[in-house]
């Protein structure tokens, strides 16, 4: 039998703290684009994210672009969101990528189709986030499609979910964290952090739960290019970026440096927090930053398992 | 209430021009309420048809008749008589008045004045929102009195997405979370532990996912 478990976790089962990133694919058919951003970080991360159509815009399918990623030697973490595909299309979708190797699935809700460029699109939403979780859940463990009905061979992953610690109404935010846990996620992505106290009494209620301990919490940390870059991801829908770190931003002479500066220090701040397993680093535009900072942040060399 | 309103009146002008003696069909409930195919609205139109035909000349008969309800044959029979004669009726009901005209006046040319848009609210003076979307298994007793699918822009079912802010949806600084106002009313009524449950994958076989939808009730027919 082929090795089921990904790398992602059997790194984080082994104890170790975790490092991933993203892979964007294309608005074009360029396999090549997918090649590079993945060359660029292979040995770097432990997996990346391949997004699915991420803001809504029409690219390159994540389940193509997670089988470039892997060609190149990136585990990917495929993302399947709820947004395009009926539950037809989502389990067919998934038996074909745990067939191509796939081993990491995020399952999320996907942005509305009204901020991409499709907004005249009908919207899916067939199942919604939790629910497909539970349902892969249950066709890994009992080899059933959300019909009831029998696979022989079930698709296998290594499921994960994301949370926003910053999102209203926060209470309800917590109890779809458990949502997501208690429906067989086993790792969970948080949104971008940048607010460290809010991040901190989350994190404590969190670990209130137990939380932590039924599933691997990795913190998410956007790294910003520019001043523009910082402005435009503060009006993200559930974003909390607090004033002081944009005004850093305008006032920094080299503004690449303070973006990186900023994201070590939030990077160091994070390591201290008790229940936090890994990172997630999301460079919008700006790839080969990672593993600049994955070197200065002292990730590396990857342990290899 | 069904919520439509009234189409850009160009539009509505390009499809009736070809005809000579057009009936204007106004419906006398729900659009009537919520202004937008009423006898008033109907006699509105038919006026401003006349004065585009005077304008460019041509030679046409406007007239007006409300039944009580188009999507009624019984009412729609009352008017029969009026109906007859026009070439083209311009049914100002929604979208099931219009086509039970068409169904009563089947060698006709019957268009639709207004785009039908939603069941909904008139929550105040000209304005209205969406509340149900008729999925045929209704979860309200779940959900505090509030529609999850036809106020969560994603129809989700366990609670809000990542996008939910300040009280307010992704989509739309105007528009509410559908899941903002779930939860703060299950908190009000002390079921915020119901929110825990987890709700399965949905059978929207009921819904119009389904195909055309009828209701057959043994029990009220002859
Ligand atoms: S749950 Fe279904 S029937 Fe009930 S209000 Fe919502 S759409 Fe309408
Ligand atoms: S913000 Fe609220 S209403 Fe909008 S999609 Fe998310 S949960 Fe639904």
């Amino acid at each position: 039998m082929t090795d089921i478990k990904s790398n992602l976790q059997k790194i984080l089962d082994a104890g170790h703290f975790s490092v991933t990133s993203e892979i964007g694919p294309p608005m074009s058919a360029n396999a090549d684009f997918v090649r590079h951003l993945a060359k660029d970080i292979v040995v770097m991360v432990d997996a990346a994210n391949v997004t699915d159509c991420q803001a809504a815009v029409v690219r390159m399918s994540s389940v193509a672009a997670s089988l470039l990623a892997l060609q190149e030697g990136v585990e990917p973490i495929l993302q399947m969101t709820c947004r395009d595909r009926n539950r037809i299309a989502i389990q067919s979708d998934l038996l074909g990528a745990s067939a191509l190797g796939i081993k990491n699935l995020l399952i999320l809700s996907g942005d509305h189709q009204s901020v991409g460029n499709h907004p005249q699109s009908k919207n899916v939403f067939d199942v919604d986030s939790i629910q497909l979780l539970k349902a892969m859940n249950d066709h890994m463990e009992h080899g059933v499609f959300i019909s009831g009905s029998k696979s022989k061979m079930p698709a296998q992953f290594f499921l994960g979910a994301t949370t926003n610690p910053f999102a209203d109404p926060e209470e309800i935010q917590l109890i779809r964290l458990e949502k997501k846990i208690n429906a067989g996620a086993k790792f969970v992505q948080t949104q971008a952090i940048y607010n460290i106290d809010r991040f901190n009494e989350w994190m404590e209620k969190v670990r209130k739960r137990g939380l932590h301990e039924r599933a691997y919490m990795l913190a998410g940390i956007v790294v910003n290019k520019s001043q523009k870059s910082i402005e435009i991801t503060a009006t993200v829908p559930g974003m909390d970026i607090p004033d002081i770190l944009i005004e850093r931003m305008r006032n920094a002479e080299d503004k690449q440096a303070e973006g990186l500066a900023i994201a070590l220090e939030l990077i160091s701040e994070i390591r201290k927090v008790e229940g936090i397993s890994g990172l997630h680093i999301m460079a919008i535009g700006w790839d080969e930053i990672v593993p600049v900072i994955l070197d200065k942040a002292g990730f590396l060399p990857r342990p290899v398992i | 209430m069904i919520v439509a309103e009234q189409k850009d009146f160009n539009d509505i002008l390009r499809s009736v021009e070809a005809f000579q003696r057009v009936a204007v069909a106004g419906c006398g409930v729900c659009v009537t309420v919520c202004m937008s195919g009423g006898e008033k609205e109907a006699v509105g139109i038919a006026n401003l048809l006349r004065l585009a035909a005077k304008e460019s000349g041509r030679d046409a008969v406007y007239s007006v008749a409300t039944p009580f309800r188009q999507c009624d044959m019984e009412f729609l029979d009352e008017h029969e008589a009026e109906l007859e004669d026009a070439d083209c009726i311009l049914s100002m009901a929604c979208g099931a008045g219009v086509q039970f005209m068409t169904e009563k006046f089947p060698d006709k040319v019957v268009v639709p004045g207004l785009n039908t848009m939603f069941i909904g609210v008139n929550r105040e003076l000209g304005y209205w929102t969406e509340m149900c979307q008729g999925c045929g298994n209704c979860v309200l007793e779940k959900t505090g009195g509030i529609c999850p699918v036809a106020r969560c822009s994603k129809s989700h079912f366990n609670g809000p997405c990542g996008g939910s802010g300040d009280g307010k949806c992704e989509i739309d600084k105007e528009i509410e979370c559908g899941w903002q106002l779930i939860y703060e009313r299950m908190k009000r009524i002390n079921q915020l532990d119901k929110l825990t449950e987890l709700e399965d994958v949905r059978d929207w076989s009921t819904s119009r996912d389904g195909g055309p939808r009828t209701l057959r009730r043994e029990d009220v027919q002859l």
